[in-house]
């Protein structure tokens, strides 16, 4: 049944149908409402059989998740941003252990300067830590995922990020249809883990592996994680069946025959739908809602007939460009198409119709250039990089982007 | 955040599609807030802050010439004020002047509040007010989202509240 409610509440309500039996948690905004829901659940009995724990860091939360998941129980928690940065070393661990760990991410961006608001640069920092990571394109497909994840995770002993926009998606208010308890259970049996610490059978894991095996190890990692391309569509298959709705790895919008496709991870991806259906041009909305691994074979099916493809990207590679242009790129080798990369919607600046709507109208003009940033304040940029030329006591960037611009407060959408 | 939170349940009682989210300038209690609810009859898969809004709610009458509130406002749009005083005495004679006087109210909406909770907590006085002012939601809709989100005797304060903004607005709307 269809509810107006909060994205948090949706996920924390998904996630506590899976019956996760540790949950260790330590808040930072935009993720806390959903461990503040599970944990008032964990408090108040609806949620039996589970482990709440309050730990000192984000660190302790993954270690602890770590713990858990190795001793054989359903481990889940939530974090963004510099949490999750914090957790960096334990995040490595949880994959190359194996462990089938979900955790949510509330995409936010990443100090310095500090910002609270969306953006991608954490999930993205951390896409080549073994995880899987999907990413919500609205708080359904959130809600949806989770359940998903855990099944996922537990095939194949691989960790599931599954990456909500912060703010834009977690704070949001709108009509979600949860999975029922029952549909919950019918598709996701309990936990039967591959390995764990058994005081029975005492075993170490983790211990050293030197160069004779290092390789092999990591190859099977790779291997396990890479098995997620045909396991998610068989699981979001059937979880779809279960509940009546579709869920798909990479979704095509309108890309049939569409000359230019706008490629996008979130919840950027409704505007540019809408943006679409307004438009005469056939242009096309390809949303990868799998990022790891990347599902080359479908966005290379996808892309097949465009002859331009628009990468919006929500965090960069400095020094390099876009993050997921580099996978597009290589999913498309061969393929004479151009490939643009548009870097949008950083440290919560709305993404908006209009800015899409010309970013277009600067592609047919031959206007957009290899990588852009949509709606860069350039007279901004261009004096401070004048500034930076002429002296060298300049401060920081910050400092002085904000003076000149004299907004009392950012805005996010 | 709460009442546009309320106003997409509400709208959501109606049967329609709704949408709400927060802007938050800064994280601390007293700072300025924006907040959106967007209203359908189809699924709303936008999500940029609205910038051309139908109505404009004002919980804090001291922020008006702080912000752009209505740049993006029709002349049919409607506007809602959180104060006793008059278009004038809060300086805003050019908006009048541009716009549908009939759409335009001000409602003592923190008094009501504290008439009926006790509390000077404009928000379920101004949903009761903008419930009369464009229709886009009903009372009773208002209501049952008041009941859901609160409990005993916050929620029928709450209520009361709503229904009293209504019925004044309703009032200098219709008169």
């Amino acid at each position: 049944m269809r509810k107006q409610i909060e994205g948090s509440r949706a996920i924390a309500e998904a996630v506590a149908r899976c019956r996760p039996q540790v949950v260790p948690a330590y808040p930072i905004t935009p993720q806390t409402h959903i461990v503040e829901a599970i944990g008032a659940m964990a408090k108040d009995g609806s949620l039996p059989g589970c482990q709440f724990i309050t730990v000192e860091s984000e660190f302790g939360a993954m270690s602890a998740a770590i713990g858990a998941s190795a001793a054989g129980s359903r481990a889940y928690t939530a974090t963004a941003s510099q949490g999750l940065l914090y957790m960096a070393e334990a995040l490595f661990n949880a994959a190359g252990l194996g462990l089938p760990v979900v955790m949510t991410v509330a995409n936010r961006a990443i100090g310095a300067p500090i910002n609270i608001w969306n953006d991608h640069s954490d999930s993205m920092s951390q896409r080549d830590c073994g995880w899987i990571q999907l990413y919500a394109k609205d708080n359904q497909a959130a809600a949806d995922l989770h359940v998903i994840a855990f099944a996922l995770a537990e095939e194949l002993s691989v960790p599931v990020m599954v990456c909500v926009d912060g703010f834009v998606l977690t704070h949001a208010f709108e009509p979600i249809d949860l999975p029922s308890p029952e549909q919950v259970d019918t598709f996701l049996p309990p936990y039967h883990p591959r390995q764990f610490l058994d005081p029975a059978d005492p075993v170490s894991i983790g211990a050293m592996v030197g160069p004779e095996a290092y390789t092999e190890v990591r190859y099977l990692s790779n291997y396990q994680l890479g098995q997620a391309a045909d396991v998610f569509p068989t699981l979001a298959r059937r979880y779809g069946a279960g509940v009546g709705r579709t869920v798909r790895a990479v979704e095509s919008y309108r890309t049939d025959g569409a000359e230019t496709v706008i490629v996008a991870l979130g919840s950027v991806s409704g505007t540019a739908q809408e943006l679409v259906d307004e438009l005469a041009a056939d242009v096309g909305v390809l949303t990868l809602t799998m990022f790891r691994p990347f599902p080359y074979a479908e966005v290379r099916a996808a892309l097949a007939g465009a002859r331009r493809v628009v990468v919006l990207e929500r965090s960069f590679s400095p020094g390099a460009g876009g993050v997921v242009s580099a996978d597009v790129r290589t999913a498309l080798m061969g393929s004479s198409a151009q490939i643009s990369t548009v870097i949008a919607g950083l440290g919560g600046r709305a993404v908006s119709k209009a800015s899409l709507r010309q970013m277009l109208a600067d592609l047919d003009a031959g206007r957009l250039g290899a990588m852009t940033f949509l709606d860069l304040r350039r007279d901004a940029v261009e004096r401070e990089i004048t500034r930076l030329h002429r002296s060298r006591d300049t401060g920081p960037h910050a400092l002085s982007v904000l003076r000149e611009s004299g907004v009392p407060a950012s805005r996010i959408g | 955040m709460t009442a546009a939170e309320l106003l997409s349940v509400a709208a959501f009682l109606d049967g329609r599609e709704a949408q709400a989210f927060p802007s938050f300038g800064s994280e601390r209690m007293g700072a300025p807030v924006m907040a959106f609810c967007r209203v359908d009859d189809r699924p709303i898969r936008v999500r940029e802050p609205v910038t051309e809004p139908d109505a404009v709610v004002v919980q804090d009458a001291t922020l008006l010439h702080h912000v752009e509130l209505f740049a993006g406002l029709a002349p049919e749009g409607y506007v809602l004020i959180n104060s006793a005083h008059s278009w004038t005495d809060l300086g805003l004679d050019e908006l009048r002047d541009r716009h549908r006087t009939e759409r335009l109210v001000t409602l003592p909406a923190s008094d009501i509040a504290r008439e009926h909770t006790g509390r000077p907590l404009p928000n379920t006085s101004l949903l009761g007010g903008l419930a009369a002012l464009t229709g886009v939601v009903t009372i009773g809709s208002v209501e049952q989202a008041l009941r859901d989100r609160f409990h005993g005797a916050v929620a029928e304060g709450n209520v009361a509240a709503a229904r009293a903004a209504y019925r004044q607005t309703h009032g200098v709307v219709h008169a």
